[in-house]
């Protein structure tokens, strides 16, 4: 919840989902311009992590340059929903999934170093619980999730 | 430009995210048999090679209070896709941008985007404004808000890590 977050979790979330440092200590670095100390800058960032607010430091890759990943729907009865979704993302290879309203209701993102391990993990998805999946490939990013602008109400 | 076996070894731990320790890249180096001062260094090269477009925090929208959160997509004819998406791409709401094929009759729609807000109202709201602003609203669209999320977590594109330890001995 974003009332609870402090001013310094703010201004972690505000200046650093880019333009992050990369030096060998970047939690100091960070602690120097928030004007706090390094072990105060881990402590929020695992408080944060472990409140779920945010996922992780780490890489967004552009699509297609390291491997190769695809969107994929499908339409699941809502009584087989839970089952076929836990399914789904217990995969290492789907890195999002998410119920969506809409006749096709269910969404993922499988992501893998080859085409072709993609469309194995499809393959299985669909043989395992015997539904389609509709499955539409990135032809064109125009833009990728680069941080997002939070406004703080 | 290729990867070798250590720079997807690298690029997965980069995609896990780092530990919440002081020398991060230190740690990861460990995991995959790079220094400290490599991983920097690669890092930087993957990033100016636009391998990696982002490094840095990456935050849960729906736990930040943007609780609605859909995914809009548009049927837009091939000549008007790249000036609709420029435009939807310059409306800060816009988080991603994609053209993906239809696959008719089931999907009509080949323009996707996702627009985040605090409630659902705003996201309609955001989603007329937006439309308007590509000069796509006379278009035939849907908006599909987000349910119950199972799973969101960072691409794995890297080779599980022992495979590429193994690999690499």
């Amino acid at each position: 919840m974003n009332d609870a977050l402090g001013d310094r979790e703010k201004r972690l979330l505000d200046e650093f989902q880019k333009d992050f440092p990369l030096v060998p200590r970047p939690f100091a670095e960070i602690a120097k311009r928030l004007g706090v100390d390094e072990k105060t800058v881990l402590e929020l960032l695992c408080d944060l992590v472990n409140r779920g607010l945010i996922s992780r430091v780490g890489a967004v890759v552009e699509p297609h340059r390291a491997g190769y990943s695809t969107l994929a729907a499908m339409r699941v009865p809502s009584e087989m929903l839970e089952a076929v979704g836990a399914f789904i993302a217990a995969h290492p290879e789907v890195n999002h999934c998410y119920e969506r309203e809409h006749e096709l209701n269910l969404w993922f993102v499988v992501a893998a170093p080859s085409r072709r391990r993609v469309a194995e993990v499809i393959a299985d998805i669909e043989y395992r619980t015997g539904l389609a999946v509709l499955d539409l490939p990135l032809e064109q990013a125009f833009r990728l999730d680069l941080g997002f602008p939070l406004t703080w109400t | 430009m290729d990867l070798n076996p250590r720079d997807q070894a690298l690029l997965a731990e980069l995609c896990r995210g780092l530990p919440l320790v002081p020398r991060p890249f230190a740690a990861i180096g460990e995991a995959c048999g790079l220094s400290e001062a490599e991983v920097l260094a690669r890092l930087q090269q993957l990033m100016t090679d636009g391998v990696i477009r982002r490094f840095g925090i990456i935050v849960r929208h729906r736990a930040l209070g943007y609780r609605a959160n859909a995914m809009v997509v548009f049927d837009v004819p091939e000549a008007e896709v790249q000036e609709a998406a420029r435009r939807l791409c310059a409306l800060p709401e816009i988080t991603l941008c994609y053209r993906r094929p239809r696959r008719p009759p089931v999907w009509p729609y080949n323009l996707f985007c996702m627009i985040h807000g605090r409630d659902r109202a705003r996201v309609e709201e955001l989603v007329v404004s937006a439309a308007q602003a590509a000069g796509i609203a006379h278009l035939p669209r849907a908006v599909l808000f987000s349910g119950q999320c199972f799973v969101q977590r960072g691409a794995r594109y890297g080779k599980p890590r022992s495979t590429a330890v193994r690999e690499l001995a």
